[in-house]
């Protein structure tokens, strides 16, 4: 497989915000001196009304999009991944999910885009804290068609959402058409009655787990592979129907191995009685080495190669 | 429970709020000696501007609650949440039965306001957020053009919450002169006094540098209350600030001023003694006011 790369998928988030919000008025984009890393730089220049400048004050860019969304505001609060969802996790707890208030919280440059930058920028444990806290959904897109159509599904959504995804252009997996909807994986492979191995996969990984079961296939093993871009709600029936074709699992994720998609899976598939070899495939425990995303994810086997090879080995 | 009727017009009588405060007081009394929890020194510091604030000052009642363009109030220093839930009965936004399961298994009325109950804006208890959530509120409504206003109430030992003063330049910022903050200046927080668990003066010259129009009342009398929040907003463009001197425990001698009754719940004698002063108190008001007994009460 070799899949030009597209645009950033926080490119495809700021133009489809700046789409919808001629049409409704009601959007707004509160930002923590952050317009640039989040490419709403155009946004604010053609919607100066529509974007709200909180200064690096991440508490309160939460805790006053809660108080727009309660007025009936349409609100996007945007921040790099990592203080969002550390900085301000206890006003993403109460003042967004406890409340129920509708703010649609986006995590730019989420896990290891920032990679070079060391620890402080990245966000590997925002899905885990996140999934602890109830009532809030949670989505991590893998390509443009996915980003897409998860902001736009973000404008109605009935309940606070929480968005994360990076800032590297990313091959398109998906036909444009592609039916996405919250809650619902998307397999990217041809269906079989059996897999070698089931990839579940969120984000920024996936589109290598696409590549590496390309790689099994040469070697005669068949491989299916889930977009599994919805944490919360979570496609249990989606796992369990992949899980149970295949003779291994595996998950890959740019988040910490703890408390990730791949913890999730692995309850899953224990509480059902889904006993076969799984890999949980992240950033191990520890401080995780300096690098841009992709030299990180070669690291720690998330490409092409070392996915495939962690899959020979757990078959 | 005392049984209320419920009145949902405001009023400028003062002699009437007072009568409510003492009523107040003693419902707060009655629902924390009778769920053996709850938050004594605060609800009694802070019930005062509370009987105020809905009864003379906003335009919130259960009738319009789900109207946009109703006034708003964030119970920043969620734990004195006695105080809200009185007046909120009083009100008529719930029955004042339904206090009697208070932080009760599966009960509504937990130990910290949430949505669940009505009149509830916003889910508080952690300190440091209802600001940054009215501040939103507030702006929501400058940009549509509405001319309600958004209140909020916050204790003085949670303004070391760093969260505060992010909000506070935001509100200055933004020029929110629909933003109403009150600060319960009781001088105590659950160690001891502010100034030694955490220094917060000079706090005019720190709210003031901050961007607010500042304003000073005794957070007791009802009287320098009302007039104070009729010349709201006190400078076009700059959000408002009152610094309410209280007394933590009010109203009650032997819990006045002392941070052990942050928490503490009165006994069945201590509990007596309190309603023994408030009947007194309330036998004070009705001399003074020469009426028969308090209105509606």
């Amino acid at each position: 497989m070799n899949l030009p790369p597209a645009k950033a998928n926080l490119d495809v988030f700021a133009e489809t915000l700046g789409a919808l919000a001629a049409q409704n008025r009601d959007l707004l984009v509160l930002t923590s001196d952050s317009r640039g890393s989040g490419k709403l730089g155009p946004f604010g220049q053609q919607f100066p009304d529509q974007l709200i400048e909180m200064g690096i004050a991440e508490q309160n860019l939460v805790g006053v999009a809660a108080g727009l969304a309660a007025a009936g505001k349409k609100v996007f609060a945007v921040s790099p991944a990592c203080f969002l969802t550390a900085r301000a996790l206890e006003q993403i707890k109460n003042d967004v999910a406890y409340s129920d208030r509708p703010v649609k919280l986006i995590g730019i440059s989420a896990g290891v885009s920032y990679g070079a930058l060391g620890n402080t920028h990245h966000s590997l444990h925002d899905l885990a804290a996140l999934q602890a806290i109830p009532n809030i959904d949670i989505v991590v897109p893998a390509d443009n068609v996915e980003t897409r159509a998860a902001i736009l599904a973000a404008l109605e959504h009935p309940r606070p959402l929480y968005i994360r995804f990076g800032k590297r252009p990313m091959p398109t997996l998906h036909a444009p058409e592609t039916r996405f909807e919250i809650g619902k994986a998307i397999r990217l492979t041809p269906e079989r009655d059996r897999y070698a191995v089931a990839f579940i996969a969120c984000g920024e990984t996936v589109v290598h787990a696409v590549a590496a079961s390309e790689l099994l296939r040469q070697d005669g093993l068949d491989c299916c592979v889930l977009s599994l871009h919805s944490l919360r709600p979570f496609d249990k029936a989606a796992v369990i129907e992949a899980a149970h074709r295949a003779e291994a699992v595996m998950t890959v994720e740019e988040h910490s191995v703890n408390g990730g998609l791949g913890s999730r899976v692995a309850a899953l598939l224990m509480q059902t009685g889904i006993f076969c070899p799984l890999h949980i495939v992240g950033i191990p425990d520890e401080h995780t080495v300096t690098g841009s995303q992709s030299e990180i994810f070669q690291h720690y086997g998330i490409s092409p190669e070392g996915l495939a090879q962690t899959a020979r080995q757990l078959l | 429970m005392t049984e209320l009727k419920t009145f949902t017009t405001l009023t400028d009588d003062t002699g009437f709020l007072q009568a409510r405060s003492i009523l107040y007081r003693r419902m707060i009394l009655s629902m924390i000696y009778h769920a053996q929890a709850g938050h004594t020194g605060g609800s009694l510091s802070c019930v005062d501007i509370l009987n105020v604030l809905y009864n003379h000052v906003m335009d919130i009642t259960p009738g319009n609650f789900a109207r946009i363009d109703r006034d708003r109030y964030i119970h920043s220093k969620g734990h004195s949440v006695e105080a809200l839930y009185a007046v909120l009965a009083d009100r008529g936004f719930f029955p004042p039965a339904a206090l009697e399961t208070l932080e009760k298994f599966g009960s509504d009325f937990s130990g910290h306001p949430t949505r669940s109950v009505p009149g509830v804006e916003q889910n508080t208890g952690a300190l440091g957020h209802g600001l940054s959530v009215a501040v939103g509120m507030a702006l929501a409504a400058k940009m549509d053009g509405r001319r309600h206003r958004v209140f909020t109430l916050m204790g003085d030992g949670e303004l070391a919450e760093g969260s505060v003063w992010e909000a506070s330049m935001s509100a200055a910022h933004y020029r929110l002169d629909n933003l109403v903050v009150i600060v319960d200046r009781n001088t105590l927080q659950i160690s001891g006094r502010t100034e030694n668990v955490m220094a917060l003066e000079p706090l005019t010259e720190k709210f003031a540098a901050f961007g607010y129009a500042v304003r000073h009342v005794d957070g007791h009398d009802i009287a320098a209350l009302v007039s104070l929040f009729d010349a709201l907003p006190f400078e076009p463009g700059k959000p408002n600030l009152v610094l309410a001197r209280t007394v933590k425990g009010k109203g009650v001698s032997f819990i006045e001023d002392n941070a052990a009754w942050h928490h503490h719940v009165p006994t069945a004698n201590e509990y007596a003694a309190a309603l023994q002063e408030l009947a007194d108190a309330e036998e004070a008001w009705k001399r003074r006011y020469e009426r028969d007994e308090p209105a509606a009460c």
